[in-house]
């Protein structure tokens, strides 16, 4: 009786695979995999809403549980390193809950980036979906997170009325540059640690070490005359553009064009290689 | 009764291979281990990795009205070129061709996600499926009825029976009828009172898609459903033909003829 009411997917599919393909024909399966991948936006939300419940499912502050650890993290933080640092309290605690917050999304997403293709291995193996749809569930799910944790930040400015002003639009732009770079490293490390089992702890290790020295919780300015060697430093580029315009300072041109370069570069090398092993990832799972 | 799709579906392979390379461990010594295995399917590519060859050669070529069963053995590649059709396993060498809406029904639990509802199941999978809003609350409706949950849709998988959930996930994974149709054998295993209203769905569902490859053990199923069969083994392609004849030569005696239905 239910039988007679089946229903029809929505798009006809077709597929044409073959061995030894050119680059240019690499170069257009990435391409519509990163297409068809985001054209399924609904689902990629969905999935990465559904993991954010899911983590809570059954707590009474649900994914504010983030935003109070935040919290609590930037206020023993703040008033100890202020101390030590000989800074402004009311000038550090801004500083260190954007730092903190703005970090935890980029350690999160490179974190699970790691796993962004091993930990669906089930679904990979059992139904052709984009691999994009993957990433972009890593991209969303850690924005729902940022989002959560922002309340700490614009709690902090209430409480020290110490808004950046008009300076902080200068911010889009970066944040633009974070989500086109985060597809892209979700894609590579995804893709690299599907292959390489040894990448994860050596990544873990990287952003370990990353975070102490690319002035998360010290300030750049306490280098002094030796403030340029930053320059070098791509994760504190990345984290300078969306954070400086954030507590009102504007980035200077040179870090803001070396952390388009290093975006730039970060992207084309996801890109090379996830046009060359897309096709291998099923078979490394 | 079926689609108002124009493009006829179309399946053509051509000296498709798939071999899965073995990277983990010690090749080397894991080569000795599992050469004395899986005998003759191992090999080495150009680049000297060890691999497992899956799929060697398939030539294959399946128009509307075509159902095709594959038998053979266990690790025979029955699973893996259902996998290739699908378009999860990409050929290592020759080429692939699917025209037409493809479902494969692999894993009876596909992304079923034990601590979200029956209904968040539901939806999740729609969306899988590509369908709009209005098509999800059908689809809700259909499997809901199907897999009579009733009050337990709204409940977390994780607290249902074993049967509910079996029910749950032949009822969506059978709920959406695309052009081409793979499934591979577990489908036809069941508890038996569900058997019969889960085997009146599936027939509705394979009788409306224009091409049915099934992997199966079953003798009778092949028999009832399938117009051509394919005897894998060791990655190749035995036996081509009718089922009947097929059959015979893969179980060495003729089968009996099943009763009519």
């Amino acid at each position: 009786m239910t039988a007679s009411s089946h229903l029809q997917p929505s798009e006809h599919a077709s597929l044409d695979l073959s061995a030894n393909q050119r680059w240019s024909e690499r170069h257009r399966s990435a391409w519509r995999d990163v297409r068809e991948g985001l054209a399924q936006w609904p689902l990629v939300w969905t999935l990465a809403w559904l993991d954010i419940r899911l983590r809570y499912r059954g707590s009474l502050l649900g994914p504010f549980w983030l935003t109070l650890s935040t919290g609590a993290m930037v206020g023993a933080m703040g008033f100890l390193y202020a101390v030590l640092f000989r800074l402004e309290l009311r000038d550090y605690i801004p500083f260190l809950a954007l730092s903190l917050v703005l970090w935890n999304f980029l350690a999160a997403l490179v974190g699970d980036s790691c796993v962004a293709f091993t930990s669906n291995e089930g679904m990979i193996r059992s139904v052709r979906m984009p691999f994009t749809l993957y990433a972009a569930r890593i991209v969303v799910r850690n924005l729902v997170v940022l989002a959560h944790n922002a309340v700490v930040v614009l709690v902090v400015y209430l409480l020290l009325w110490s808004w950046p002003g008009a300076t902080a639009l200068l911010a889009i732009p970066g944040l633009v540059l974070w989500l086109v770079t985060a597809l892209a490293v979700a894609l590579l490390l995804g893709a690299i640690c599907a292959r390489l089992h040894d990448i994860p702890p050596i990544v873990a290790s990287v952003m370990q070490m990353a975070f102490f020295i690319s002035a998360v919780i010290w300030k750049p300015e306490q280098l002094a005359e030796r403030e340029w060697v930053m320059v070098f430093n791509p994760f504190f580029c990345l984290l300078e553009v969306v954070r400086g315009p954030l507590i009102g300072v504007v980035p200077s041109a040179l870090i803001a064009a070396a952390a388009a370069g290093y975006a730039v570069t970060l992207c084309g090398v996801a890109w090379v290689v996830f046009a060359r092993v897309r096709g291998r990832i099923a078979f490394w799972l | 009764m079926t689609t108002q799709v124009s493009i006829p579906a179309a399946i053509d392979v051509e000296e498709l291979s798939i071999s899965f390379p073995l990277y983990h461990g010690n090749a080397r010594s894991l080569k000795k281990t599992v050469l004395s295995t899986v005998t003759g399917r191992m090999a080495a590519d150009s680049r000297n990795r060890v691999v497992v060859e899956a799929l060697r050669g398939i030539d294959l070529k399946l128009r509307p009205g075509d159902r095709l069963a594959l038998v053979g053995g266990n690790g025979a590649g029955k699973t893996t070129l259902l996998r290739a059709l699908a378009g999860i396993y990409e050929p290592v060498a020759g080429r692939m061709r699917v025209q037409g809406s493809l479902n494969a029904l692999l894993d009876p639990n596909l992304g079923m996600n034990p601590e979200l509802t029956g209904r968040e199941n539901i939806v999740l999978r729609g969306l899988f499926f590509g369908l709009d809003k209005q098509a999800i609350a059908g689809l809700a409706e259909d499997v809901a009825a199907f897999a009579e949950l009733t009050d337990f849709l709204d409940l977390p998988v994780r607290i249902y029976s074993s049967g509910m959930i079996v029910r749950l996930g032949f009822a969506l994974a059978t709920a959406v009828r695309p052009q081409v149709l793979l499934m591979d054998e577990w489908f036809l295993a069941g508890d038996a009172a569900f058997m019969e209203k889960a085997r009146v769905r599936l027939e509705n569902l394979v009788r409306g898609v224009e091409i049915l490859v099934l992997s199966s053990h079953m003798a009778d199923v092949v028999q009832q459903w399938c117009t051509r069969a394919i005897w894998m083994d060791q990655g190749r392609i035995r036996a081509d033909g009718p089922p009947d004849e097929v059959l015979e030569q893969y179980l060495g005696h003729p089968v009996r003829v099943p009763p009519a239905t």
